[in-house]
């Protein structure tokens, strides 16, 4: 129940951003979602794509440093306190959250979020018993 | 004022003659004592009688850190180990240091020739020295520490890393000289200038060495302080600081000559070349017992000029440094070669990344920056583990150098790739 997210190393150098996005659109990716964490000298760009595994040669090819990590995107209906309700669940346990981003709205109501957890198997298995819909690659690839 | 007048003003002949003599005594001792040294010159079919005075010295087979290296650590000792008193120890061109050993006699000798340089910088028994430079495996310390104490003058053991204290006790103790760094005593007298403190102090003379400066930033201490600034040189491999220092006139630093025998030759064609032109410096120890080494290369580029000094000294000058030729570098007076910070990023995971070093000056203190490429095994996907990274580097580094470096963590392909041989460092000091 996992997928695939794309990290991509970059400096904090004019430009960077976009020839990292030049690059996705050039392998014809398309972007779901995108997160971008930044130190003082350099960022970290994750990203949900329609297909992570070119995205990722692609971005190899031109040089970049990349790699695909495993995470969970999880699907929950767009209304007060459905994430509360589903993390409060994690919470209870040791399982860490490294970080978390959110997911294009959908139309029918719905909101999804990515989520990196110390344990990924074991915080899937909990949403899933908390009644989350989790998201596939495959899934993901249809958005 | 001239320490040992015999010695350092002795005719060119009469320094010719004792350097042959004691040339003669070296070779036949270290022939006899130091295997590594049999099998060299077995192997060019080279004995101790062919080497009759200083004319055959360039007969004789060189010697380069890489021996120090492969007889690490007591293989070239001259001596039994009991007959050691002290070793210290400088940064290979690989984790392994370059062990050197001194006899009791060794020790006085060096103390000797530290205080005809302390002598050269007017310094006497009357004054209080502070010796700022860094004690312990490095030389700096302990060298101008025992020679400062033998010429009678009060010895303040200073060490490094405390300016305040240091300067407190510079106005308190009213020391009149200072042994250290030349870039730390420019950044101390720009600190000094500043808060107007330069006009409580007693100061009239530095003596500064273990790494490269300019006659610019001499005269800019002399101007910032009010005082004489002098250069004092050494190795550790050939003693220490106190193998030369220039007089009051700067013209060239003396060489004590009695002990250690100077030749320049070419870091290509390795032939001695003509008086005056600029080469590599080679030193060949005639008195050291612990540690003597024959046609010792510097890797630092000079001159020698014989002529006699205004100062009265016949010994010659070495001109100021040229440079390298190696690629090591000399950072807040630390010998760093690009190959150690290789084997540190090395220790990591086996995976040596791409990497530049940039060592530059601000506020007149070196700084290291080390740039390494993220890729492969160094990437991770989180900033805690970037961060990670960044220290395990610095951490590994440290223990490597003795040094704190900045690490920078940049994209693949960041790093200039070169044809043929890679070039690790750009060293934005404007030094030579």
């Amino acid at each position: 129940m996992q997928a695939k997210q794309l990290s991509v190393f970059i400096e904090n150098r004019e430009g960077r951003l976009d020839e990292v996005l030049a690059v996705i659109k050039a392998a014809n990716v398309n972007i779901l979602s995108l997160s971008l964490a930044d130190t003082s000298e350099y960022g970290l760009l994750r990203l949900i794509v329609s297909d992570p595994a070119a995205a990722d040669a692609a971005l190899k090819a031109s040089g970049f440093s990349s790699m695909l990590t495993d995470v969970l995107v999880v699907r929950l209906m767009n209304k007060v306190g459905s994430l509360q309700a589903f993390l409060s669940d994690l919470a209870k346990t040791e399982i860490n959250l490294e970080y978390m981003y959110g997911l294009t709205i959908e139309k029918e109501g719905k909101a999804s979020l990515v989520i990196k957890a110390s344990d990924l198997a074991k915080a899937s298995e909990i949403l899933l018993k908390a009644g989350a819909e989790l998201l596939t690659a495959e899934d993901i690839a249809k958005l | 004022m001239i320490w040992n007048e015999k010695m350092e003003t002795m005719s060119r002949e009469e320094m010719r003659a004792l350097q042959s003599e004691r040339l003669v005594a070296t070779v036949k001792r270290v022939y006899e004592n130091v295997p590594a040294y049999r099998a060299k010159m077995d192997a060019i079919g080279l004995k101790p009688e062919d080497v009759k005075g200083v004319e055959d010295l360039t007969k004789l087979p060189f010697t380069t850190k890489a021996d120090l290296r492969d007889n690490y650590p007591f293989g070239l000792f001259a001596v039994p180990q009991d007959e050691i008193v002290r070793v210290h120890a400088s940064s290979g061109t690989t984790g392994k240091p370059t062990v050197v050993g001194y006899t009791a006699k060794d020790i006085e000798m060096w103390s000797e020739c530290v205080a005809r340089c302390m002598t050269m910088a007017g310094i006497t028994k009357k004054d209080i020295i502070q010796v700022a430079y860094g004690y312990g495996l490095f030389t700096g310390g302990l060298g101008a520490h025992y020679g400062a104490e033998h010429i009678g003058a009060t010895t303040v053991p200073m060490g490094t890393g405390n300016t305040q204290k240091l300067v407190t006790l510079m106005k308190d103790f009213g020391a009149t000289a200072i042994a250290c760094t030349p870039s730390y005593l420019l950044h101390i007298s720009e600190v000094l200038k500043e808060s107007g403190e330069v006009n409580d102090l007693k100061l009239k003379a530095a003596i500064c060495g273990a790494e490269p400066w300019t006659e610019e930033m001499r005269l800019q201490i002399e101007k910032n302080l009010n005082i004489h600034a002098h250069d004092i040189y050494g190795l550790s491999e050939i003693m220490g600081p106190g193998v030369a220092c220039d007089c009051e006139y700067h013209e060239g630093l003396h060489v004590c000559e009695d002990y250690f025998i100077p030749e320049i030759i070419s870091p290509t064609t390795f032939e001695p070349v003509a008086d005056g032109e600029t080469g590599e410096l080679v030193f060949t120890t005639i008195s050291k017992e612990g540690l003597p080494l024959i046609r010792y290369r510097t890797r630092d580029l000079t001159s020698i000029s014989y002529g006699k000094c205004k100062c009265g000294r016949t010994t010659c000058r070495i001109s100021r440094f040229k440079g390298r030729s190696d690629d090591m570098l000399i950072i807040r007076g630390v010998n760093v070669f690009p190959s150690q910070v290789e084997e540190a990023l090395l220790s990591i995971d086996g995976v040596s990344p791409h990497y530049h070093i940039i060592v530059d000056r601000v506020n007149n203190l070196d700084t290291l920056e080390i740039m390494v490429e993220v890729d492969g095994k160094f990437f991770s996907d989180e900033i805690k583990g970037l961060e990670a990274l960044s220290v395990k580097i610095g951490k590994a580094v440290q223990q490597m150098i003795g040094l704190n470096a900045k690490i920078k963590l940049v994209e693949p392909r960041t790093i200039e790739r070169s044809m043929g041989k890679a070039v690790h460092v750009t060293d934005k000091r404007k030094l030579v």
